[in-house]
Order: C-alpha cells, then structure tokens, then sequence
C-alpha cells in the first residue's frame, strides 16, 4: 500500500485530513463571502446571544460586530502564521540537523550546542520574550515562533540522518563518486523524510496555540484585526455576561489545532514502520 | 554515578552561559537604550546629568565589558533596577516565585494523577474501543488552549461561592485548604494538557514492556496479571515518564505566565507581563533568566534521577 491509501484508511489521520479541509474551505470562502462584515461596529447590536432570526449565529461582540465573520477572518490569519512559522523552523532546523549529524565531529558539536541552548528556554517563554523585544507585528510573530522550532526540527532531522548514514547504499554511493551534499539531498533527506513529516504535522498545531496564547496577551495580531487569540482576550471582560464571545473562538483554536494532531498522530502510525508492523 | 553526576554539571555551563548571552544580546537589539527608555520624552537634562546617569545605568562602556559586569552582578544576585519602579528587580522576582512554583507543582502533581492511571489502563485495552477512545481524548487534551480552559472554568464556576476563591492570595503554609482551593482550577487548567501528554507516554511505554522476555517469563512461571502488571512491568513502564516529566516542567512553568493572568494571581507570570506591557527590560530579562535556569536545573535533576532509576544509563556513559 502506497502512503496516500494507507493515510485514507487510517481513520485517525483521514479525521484530522478532514477537519484540516474543512477548514480551507471555510478561508476560501471567507476570502470571497463573510456573513457580516467582521469590522464594522454596531452599538445597537451590542452582546447579541447566538440565534439564526438575527442572521448572528454564533452573537454579537462587545462592539456589536458579527463572531461568526470575525471567526472566519481569523482562521486566514492563524493558518497563514501557523504555516509560515512551521516552515521557517523546519528550513533552517532541518538544514542545521542534516549537516550536524551528516559531519560530525567538531560541527555537529558546535550546532546541537546551539539546538540545547534554544532548548534551555520553554518554548512559550521564548516566543513571548522574542515578541516583547521584536515589537507585536504579524511577520515578529512567524519569527518567533520559527525560531522557538529551530531546534526542535534540528533535533530530529539529525538523529534521523545519524541513523541512516552508516548504510550500505551511503557507502554505494560515495564509491559511485557522489558528493557529499549529492547524498546528503537525494538519498539521506528523503529518506530521513518520515519522522520530519510526522514533526511538521505536530508543529502546526502547536504554531496555532502558541500565536493564539500571543495573541490572548496581547502580544500577537493586534485588534482590530480579528484572531481568535485577541477575540478570547477581548472577550475576558464580557464573558460572564456573554459567554458566547469566548466559546466560539476557542472552539475554532480547538478544533483545527485537533485536526492537526489526528492527522500527525495518524502520519505517525502510518510512517513509523516499527509500528507498521506491530498492528 | 558521581562521575556521572559531576560530568553532567559541568554540561550546565556552557549552556547557561549561552542562555544568558541571548538574554543580554537580545534585549540589545531594542531600538534605544534603557536610559533612553527611563528618561522617555519629558525630563530635560543638562550634559553634566546626562553623563552622570549613563554611568548609573551603565552605558558608557562597551557592550562586551557590559556583558561582563552583568554576568558579575547576576551571579553576586544583582539583577539591576526596574526601570519604572526603580527597585531592585530580585527581590520583586523572589516574591512572587514561590506561587508560580507551586502552581507548577501542584499541575504537575494532577498531570501525573490523571494521566499514569489512564495511560495504564489505556494500555490494558490495547485496539478496543476503550483505546481508541482515550487516545482521542488525549489527542483532545493536547489541543485545548489552556487559557480558554481557564476561562471556561472561571465562567462555569464562579457562580458557585468559593468554588474560585478571589480575593488575596493566601500562601500554603498561612492557610493550606484556602490556598489549595485558588490554585485548584488554575492547576488544572495548565495541567490537562500534560495529562494528555503522561497518559499517551505511559501507554507506548507500557506496552513496549509487555513485549519484553522477562514479562513472558513473569507470566509463565504462573504470576497473577495484577502482580505481573503492578510489581513488574509498572516499574519499568512508568521510567520514560520520569523524562517526559522533567522535561515539561518548563512548559508548565510558563502557562503559568498565562494562566495566572486569566484568574489574577499574583505570581511571576503576572510580574513580568506587566513589566512587558511597559518596556521593563530587566525584569524581562531576569525572569527569564531565572526562568531558563530553573528549567535547566530541573532537567539535570531528571537526567540524575533517571540514571539512579535506570543503571543502563549510568554505566553506559
């Protein structure tokens, strides 16, 4: 079985595929169609409760605008910021893992030295210091994010690469007169693909409750831009009156953040060929 | 294993000194320097003022030897001065330490009471539906914002009197039921996560145990499930949990930050996010200094009591 019929019929993983398209579906279609407009304030229609006569199904903030449209607009920014930051991570952890553990020696020392040091502060702390010294914007907080997985993604890649490098085909390779970074890229990496691909899935999750934890300090997309962070956070002051301002944006944060972690939880089954076996 | 205790604290220094150098070097990069920020837009001061308070602040000298006499203050525990308050930043800091500590703790504690007993029991089902079903609650577990949880709790619980105690915050010692009744929901709130992530650990472990020889052997010279379940796999299984274990406290640690927030305790999480709001640099970069520290220490402490756990290790290296 190729990876794409076994990710179908791994339930888990084709739950979280769904879950992670639906949401796309909901960013196109907030590109061309929103129920209200997510910025316009309505004083008169203050703290609206959810009801369908009104048209505001998920209510009303405290500025009389339209939760369901905010909630939409904010799934754009979250997924954008989450992929961005996961990509940047990955790149430059990646780069660093493969040419520590493909060197060894002096450079491996010197790169996983660097990896322990990020690793030396948790990861929350070490976003929220980056944005306090960065200043808040949408591109400050891709950075801190990307650079709280650097290490992370140069943890795995490394070991990943450690493992493979003593084989046979290596070996095959080099006598055929292939460079290093020939085999570094064309046979290592892709080989060493698995358990990246598994760390990616995990690292989109996680970017999304981390820009949402920004964003809920305060720190993250600014209001009047709408995130589900700031929303919940604007939220604290009417939620004991309204509490439909802070159910509905952390249902958003929960549900696509689950998505990813069924479909990595699933991918980890499917890739991990030790486990492949052990079901 | 005091080879292996004294090799693994001298790792420790080379990585606290890169710590604090990014703490240093970073808060560098702020456009402006502190006296800048302290003097802001309305006090007009002649040259002779001027000089005196850069060297107050320290900023007639360049920044490696800055970095030096830094690194000297922090280790005679000398963290400078809040640039709006004006006092010494530790003592503030060691003030409010102590509730972010037990908050930490007592979120570890539930962690571990909620997620080893159901990560076993998870296990003892292995592919049933009971299985599956606590592997989506755990997966469930690891997407939930923890402040939304606090803001849930505070909005489903606080009609109910004292179920949230507001108000002052009484320490462990002054008033132990009070004091473990504000910290209750707060714990909780950054502590499910991890249960999420103890319970699916405890379970991988456990069932990597239950391959092993010596449990076959357990079993066929006739020793009943519960004592082949409870003396001899658990001690093993439950050993890569003492890691994951360590290894979170940092995490747990700056939820705190956030959660203290959501439920107004007075704790570091609080001082510091006030302190960021303002542009107080060094108590931004002491807390997370201290922060970064602590972190260090407790995953030195794991590695010790892991390889006192598991003679593998030790003799190993």
């Amino acid at each position: 079985m190729n990876t794409m019929t076994r990710l179908v019929k791994n339930r888990i993983a084709l739950a979280g595929l769904i879950i992670i398209s639906l949401y796309v579906v909901i960013i196109v279609v907030s590109f061309f169609w929103l129920p209200f407009d997510p910025m316009e304030m309505n004083p008169e229609l203050m703290l609206q409760k959810p009801s369908l006569s009104s048209g505001h199904i998920f209510g009303t903030d405290e500025f009389g605008r339209d939760i369901l449209s905010r909630v939409m607009k904010g799934s754009a920014v979250s997924l954008m910021i989450s992929i961005l930051a996961t990509l940047l991570g990955a790149t430059f952890g990646i780069l660093m893992g493969i040419w520590a553990g493909f060197l060894g020696g002096r450079w491996d020392n010197v790169i996983m030295r660097i990896a322990d040091i990020l690793f030396s502060f948790p990861s929350l702390l070490l976003a929220i210091f980056i944005m306090a010294i960065l200043g808040e914007n949408n591109a400050n907080i891709i950075i801190a994010i990307g650079i709280v997985y650097i290490p992370q993604f140069a943890r795995i890649s490394r070991g990943a690469i450690i493992a493979l490098k003593s084989n046979e085909f290596v070996r095959a390779a080099r006598s055929n007169g292939a460079g290093s970074s020939y085999i570094l890229f064309n046979h290592l990496l892709p080989n060493s693909i698995a358990p990246i691909i598994v760390q990616i899935s995990l690292s989109l999750s996680v970017a999304i409750l981390l820009e949402s934890a920004l964003s809920f300090l305060g720190l993250g997309i600014q209001p009047p831009e709408p995130s589900w962070g700031n929303m919940l956070s604007s939220a604290r002051k009417v939620m004991m009156l309204a509490p439909w301002t802070a159910i509905y944006p952390g249902l958003a944060i929960v549900t696509l953040v689950l998505g990813f972690n069924l479909l990595g939880d699933g991918l980890r089954d499917i890739l991990d060929p030790r486990l492949r076996n052990v079901r | 294993m005091l080879r292996f205790i004294v090799r693994r604290l001298l790792t420790l220094i080379p990585v606290l000194l890169g710590v604090s150098l990014i703490v240093f070097f970073l808060v560098r990069l702020i456009p402006g320097t502190a006296l800048e920020m302290y003097m802001g837009t309305q006090v007009e001061a002649t040259p002779e003022m001027m000089e005196e308070l850069e060297k107050l602040f320290g900023e007639d000298k360049p920044v490696p030897v800055l970095y030096l006499e830094w690194m000297q203050d922090i280790l005679k525990g000398d963290f400078g001065y809040s640039l709006r308050t004006g006092r010494p930043v530790l003592p503030d800091i060691l003030s409010r330490l102590p509730l972010s500590l037990e908050l930490t703790l007592f979120s570890l504690i539930l962690a571990l009471l909620i997620g080893i007993p159901l990560g076993i029991a998870s296990s003892l089902r292995q592919n049933t539906f009971g299985d599956f079903l606590m592997r989506i609650l755990g997966l469930l577990g690891l997407s939930l914002p923890q402040f939304w949880l606090a803001a849930l709790m505070v909005m489903a619980f606080s009609g109910f009197n004292g179920w949230i105690p507001m108000g002052n915050y009484v320490g462990f010692l002054e008033a132990p039921l009070r004091n473990i009744k504000m910290l209750f929901f707060p714990s909780l709130a950054i502590g499910i996560g991890f249960a999420a992530v103890v319970m699916r650990y405890t379970r991988t472990s456990m069932l990597e145990v239950f391959q092993m020889d010596y449990i076959r052997t357990a079993k066929a010279k006739g020793l009943k499930r519960k004592s082949v379940i409870y003396t001899h796999a658990l001690k093993n299984g439950i050993l890569p949990v003492i890691t994951v274990t360590g290894f979170n406290a940092g995490y747990l640690l700056s939820g705190a930050i956030v959660i203290e927030e959501v439920f107004a305790l007075p704790g570091m999480g609080r001082l510091s996010l006030y302190a960021i709001y303002q542009r107080d640099y060094p108590i931004i970069q002491a807390v997370v200094m201290i922060v970064a520290t602590i972190f260090v220490l407790v995953n030195l402490v794991t590695d010790i009591v892991y390889a006192l756990a598991d003679p593998r290790i030790r003799l190993s290296d």
